[in-house]
């Protein structure tokens, strides 16, 4: 591992959403100020700066990660996603998303895109994840409005919607 | 009045709001770019609960490359005034300390800097000279004669002192055959949304006015007491807010002290300044609710009916009474006989001043520090005359016929049926099968319990409810105070697409949508015509005092004021197409996207053609129409009137009604509360979004489970703050929320515009109490206070079996609740005689290699040494400088050796006893007995961590000097562990 000058900014290149990047920063600036304020990729939110919320996750080579845990020089060569790269197409929204909107799983919408970039990573890796597996992958994010019950059930419908399955789901507020 | 073509109201509508959301183009504050040359704050805050400034020492901090400056509340008192509250008490009530702290996190400078990051480190290089003083944090202890006084200028820390007296209640209590008692102490416990505080202040000299951005959710009367402590008239106090917020359940009303503090310091370095709160600032010194203790007391008779209440509540504001405090304490004062026709009511109300942090709103506020003793005593009545509490709930309840019912103490329920209700929710929640349940789990030995709450829940407050804590005379002065002005403003533009804006201010609750949804309603046009916003620019949007996100007023008042306002102007807009088609204008149908004729449907115009008519053809107007492009309507109910000279006063417009019950079992050897099924009955009047009133009710309930089992703002008995991080302040996961069935019926609200009333807050009063009374009945106990934690229940059911303490463990446990003071005591054995070991605890050298984490150590004389230290408790790693004395000399056999470490990152203190005793191989062994206490950041976030790091850092001290005099410590077993599970000096 290069040895960094701490007195020193840093040009740092990596994959965003597909898309090269380049962000120069402070050996000690983390990920979520390098992703918001270098970049201006405001979409990665910052509720606790000490991991335990989960408002920031992002995917990193395709596994979940706190970007407040996570200095931005570590990621130098890494293929990284946010909630900006979810969508299929501006003005359309993803199958995950659009069962958020129909489930109510959002109020203040703070912490929404950390859950779906957990949600996305793992449906990825898991296509056949239970209620209960889903359940456990939320219960890492923290949501003040929602109550997390129409969170689950969005997530158990995008699954068996990702899967070719018709759901079974009806929304939870018919 | 009514909606005539009602297509989407009551319709669950996707959410206009949420593809944005959705896709990370939200635009909360901290997304929002900012002017060129803007400036970052950071914030020093105070790690004592109490003490004196003695200096302050930023030399470094200035010195710093990119610091712009440090400034302390001296630096800002000539443009910072203090806050202040309804209750002219003369409590200092600044945004930062001078001279003097009064709780831990208080802010003691302000560091500006060229980014957040330069603005931390300026911080860090601050040394702040304190002298501490006792600080007081219980609230029945700070009502003693002896108590430290927080302020001198009141003289004591009881603030206010009222009584009240409706009807006859000492008659009641003389007549009645049984009277009880409860007495509850209600903690303390906040909203914690997921977005913290932002501001952004810049000040213009050229005329002396800020402009403010910050995530303030109202109420805007907050808005004068802030102009007033900036020094400014309203209009040169420009605030906005931004377009989204991320939560706040309240708590954002707290964020005005900040928005003084961030303007001052703009005004002082002549730039525009930035300040995003981090985590553990908002847990340590954002906004509590209050804590209160409460003893009510009911006289009742045989079958339980309730003749009269006696309330006594001691509230808790923290270290100074901030606006718009003591509002949690009086939201509730025309309910205190909750949902219960109970005509007899005496109240002792007193607010008291301690040291922590100061209240705010939080979700419910008041609803739940009420709910928690009333339903309590309900369950104990039944408990008492051995009814069934359902019964007792049932007989006591205001019956239907009552409406609109006048309580006691001044309120007027507006409508509601709750016998209907309770029926309902017993017939369709499963209380049968949940009593079989109760009765299987019984014979099997378990702890099953089952709970009840009835509960009236209050919306859109009455902004004159507060001045209930003047006496008549002290009102009648100052002019009566009433109301709950809401606003609405509705523009066409000239391609007839419509506008909304409100002064609402959400936080995710989806104002936009449901506006859409009653506007497009009254004008017949498809929903995405309508655009709604939200957010508040008080230079240029209609607002008053009440306007704001707050009382769950948005369903009842600003939905309905915005109706008001489409219907005004489709009235209006049915005289210009009337004029166009030659009809009457009562004859007009607005649907479907057209202005058409009721009798002859071809006669009809595209509604974005009569709309746009005003800007493009006025010569088409007719006179009587007037300019139809702008509507504002404001709308107070006239039922919202001041107190009156009995102090009777309806504190609140709305009334909906609650009734919930749970089934909830025990674990015997654990603790553990498992929530079998909680069933919750809402009659909120008529509900415009199904979905959204669903959200409400889950949102709130998940925040109320929180408060009743696993969250507490956690204070030591030296008001040192315990719970700084998301690891001691726990909120509840997806895994921890039980199954949840949500039943309604529908009363609509004859007192607002369309029948709505508040449903957001109604969980967060009911559920705690609720909970616990279905503990209370699993566990056969009379008394059960909040958080219902598994240590709490496991010993509540162990019933004083608990299994005595492992062998040889070295720390005693705490002796009272509150007490942090860590004890330890341990033995070492070292080669070397009792004489040189004595030698050895007095050189400097020996120290420094022996002392973990020294970096040099000074001595001062014989007995006085000084060093720096750096210690890690958990994730907090920090330098301290530590200040050692021994005393009690008794060489080469004894010494206390006393100390105090001091750094950014906390505070500690202790002593202990070290004995010599020479052994039979002509060694020593050393042993020792300690004492000490922590406190700030370092006790907040590493709190749990405590009593092990500092076991392993003085039982390191000792292994140390036993391995320079040749000889070996006996670390404990659980010693080894600790420093195997990493927690290391």
């Amino acid at each position: 591992m290069p040895r960094l000058n701490a007195a020193q900014r840093h040009e740092v290149a990596f994959t965003l959403n597909g898309a090269p990047a380049r962000v120069e920063v402070e050996p000690r600036t983390l990920l979520t100020d390098a992703l918001r304020h270098g970049l201006g990729m405001t979409g990665t939110h910052v509720g606790c700066e000490h991991g335990a919320c989960g408002a920031c996750t992002i995917t990193i080579d395709g596994m979940p990660a706190r970007a407040c845990l996570t200095l931005a020089v570590a990621v130098e060569g890494c293929d990284l996603r946010t909630v900006e790269g979810l969508a299929p197409e501006p003005g359309r929204l993803g199958v995950l998303q659009a069962a958020f909107r129909r489930h109510h799983a959002l109020q203040c919408g703070f912490c929404t895109a950390g859950i779906l970039m957990s949600l996305d990573a793992y449906l990825r890796h898991r296509p056949h994840a239970t209620r209960d597996d889903l359940t456990d992958v939320i219960g890492g994010h923290l949501c003040r409005c929602t109550g997390y019950a129409p969170i689950i059930a969005a997530a158990v419908e995008a699954a068996a919607l990702l899967r070719g399955e018709p759901t079974e789901e009806t929304p939870t507020y018919a | 009045m009514g909606i005539e073509h009602s297509r989407f109201i009551g319709q669950s509508v996707e959410r206009v709001e949420d593809a944005a959301l959705l896709s990370g183009r939200g635009r909360y504050i901290d997304d929002l770019g900012h002017k060129p040359g803007t400036l970052h704050a950071a914030i020093l805050r105070s790690p004592h609960a109490h003490a004196d400034i003695l200096g302050t020492d930023a030399e470094a901090a200035r010195a710093l490359p990119g610091v712009v400056a440090v400034l302390t509340g001296h630096d800002l008192a000539d443009v910072a005034g203090p806050l202040v509250p309804a209750l002219r008490a003369a409590v200092d009530a600044r945004a930062i300390a001078v001279d003097r702290v009064r709780y831990v996190g208080e802010p003691v400078a302000v560091v500006v800097a060229q980014d957040r990051y330069v603005a931390e480190d300026g911080c860090d290089l601050i040394e702040v000279e304190y002298r501490a003083r006792p600080a007081v944090v219980d609230p029945l202890a700070a009502l003693a004669e002896d108590a430290p006084v927080l302020h001198e200028g009141v003289g004591r820390n009881l603030v206010s002192d009222r009584a009240f007296r409706y009807g006859d209640p000492e008659a009641a209590f003389a007549q009645a055959p049984h009277t009880l008692s409860v007495t509850v102490r209600y903690p303390r416990n906040t909203g914690s949304p997921m977005e913290t505080y932002g501001v952004v202040a810049e000040y213009d000299p050229s005329d002396d006015s800020y402009d403010l951005l910050a995530n303030f959710q109202g109420p805007f009367s907050i808005h004068a007491v802030v102009a007033r402590a900036l020094k400014v008239p309203g209009n040169r106090l420009r605030l906005r807010t931004p377009p989204d917020s991320g939560g706040s359940f309240g708590v954002k009303q707290g964020v005005a002290p900040y928005a003084v503090l961030i303007c001052a310091a703009a005004r002082k370095v002549g730039r525009p300044v930035k300040w995003i709160e981090d985590r553990m600032e908002h847990l340590a010194a954002s906004v509590s609710a209050t804590n209160r203790v409460t003893t009510l007391t009911a006289a009742f008779d045989g079958e339980g009916r309730i003749a009269a209440l006696d309330w006594d509540q001691v509230e808790d504001c923290g270290a100074t009474l901030r606006a718009p405090e003591p509002a949690t304490l009086y939201r509730m004062h025309g309910n205190m006989s909750g949902a219960y026709a109970i005509r007899h009511v005496r109240i002792r109300n007193r607010v008291v001043v301690t040291n922590k942090t100061p209240t705010g709103l939080v979700r419910g506020f008041g609803g739940p520090q009420v709910y928690y003793p009333l339903e309590r005593l309900v369950q104990r009545i039944a408990a008492t005359l051995g009814l069934d509490p359902l019964d007792v709930i049932r007989r006591n309840l205001i019956p239907a016929d009552a409406f609109p019912y006048r309580t006691a103490t001044g309120a007027l329920y507006d409508s509601g049926d709750y016998q209907r209700a309770l029926g309902e929710a017993v017939r369709d929640g499963g209380l049968d099968a949940l009593r079989r349940r109760r009765e299987a789990a019984r014979a099997e030995g378990r702890l099953y319990g089952i709970g009840f709450t009835a509960a009236v829940e209050p919306s859109v407050s009455n902004m004159g409810y507060i001045t209930t804590v003047l006496t008549a005379a002290e009102r009648a002065k100052a002019g009566p105070k009433n109301g709950a002005q809401a606003t609405a403003t509705i523009t066409l533009d000239p391609v007839g697409s419509v506008t909304v804006q409100v002064a609402s201010v959400p936080q995710g609750q989806g104002h936009r949508t449901v506006l859409a949804q009653v506007v497009a309603d009254v004008f017949g046009i498809p929903l995405d015509q309508v655009r709604v916003t939200a957010d508040l620019d008080t230079a240029k949007d209609a607002w008053s005092i009440a306007s704001g996100n707050y009382s769950s007023r948005f369903a009842a008042a600003v939905a309905g004021v915005a109706h008001q306002a489409a219907t005004r102007l489709r009235d209006r807009l049915a005289l210009v197409a009337a004029a166009q088609i030659n009809v009457r204008a009562d004859d007009l149908v607005f649907a479907g996207g057209r202005v058409a004729s009721r009798t002859n449907p071809d006669a009809a115009l595209p509604f974005a053609r009569v709309a746009a008519t005003s800007h493009w053809s006025p010569g088409l107007v007719p006179d009587e129409a007037g300019s139809v492009i702008r509507e504002t309507a404001f709308w107070t109910p006239p039922e919202l009137t001041a107190p009156d000279e009995g102090d009777a006063v309806n504190s609140s417009l709305c009334h909906g009604f609650i009734f919930d019950f749970c089934g909830v079992e025990v674990d015997r050897a654990t603790g553990r509360l498992v929530i079998d099924r909680y069933v919750s009955m809402h009659d909120c009047g008529r509900i415009l979004h199904p979905g959204m009133v669903e959200g409400q009710v889950r949102g709130g309930f998940a925040q109320a489970l929180g408060a009743a089992v696993y969250e507490e703002l956690a204070y030591g008995e030296d008001g040192a703050f315990l719970s700084g991080t998301f690891a001691d302040y726990l909120l509840p996961t997806a895994t921890e929320i039980p199954d949840l069935v949500v039943l309604h019926v529908e009363s609509p609200s004859p007192f607002t515009p369309l029948g709505a009333k508040g449903v957001g807050e109604g969980n967060c009063m009911s559920t705690p109490v609720c909970l616990a009374n279905a503990v209370a009945d699993a566990l056969g106990i009379d008394a059960i206070d909040l958080p219902l934690t598994p240590a709490k229940l496991a010993a509540l059911s162990a019933r004083g079996d608990e299994p005595a303490p492992p062998q040889g463990r070295a720390a005693q446990a705490h002796a009272r609740p509150g007490d942090r003071t860590m004890r330890g005591e341990g033995e070492a054995r070292v080669a070397a005689a009792p004489e040189a070991v004595w030698a050895m605890l007095l050189d400097p050298a020996v120290l420094t290699s022996v002392i973990p984490g020294a970096h040099g150590v000074r001595k001062l004389s014989d007995t006085h040494f000084r060093a720096d230290v750096t210690l890690g408790v958990g994730p907090v790693k920090g330098r301290y400088k530590a200040d050692i004395t021994l005393s009690d000399l008794d060489p080469p056999r004894a010494a206390t050796l006393s100390g105090t470490v001091t750094g950014a990152l906390g505070n500690g203190g202790g002593s202990g006893r070290i004995t010599l005793t020479p052994d039979a191989r002509g060694g020593t062994r050393i042993g020792y007995a300690y004492e000490a206490s922590v406190g700030g950041k370092v006790a907040a976030v590493g709190g749990r961590l405590l009593d092990g790091a500092a076991r392993v850092i003085i039982g390191g001290f000792f292994s140390a000097l036993a391995r320079r005099a040749g000889g070996e410590a006996r670390p404990g077993l659980l010693r080894r562990l600790l420093a195997r599970l990493g927690i290391s000096a």
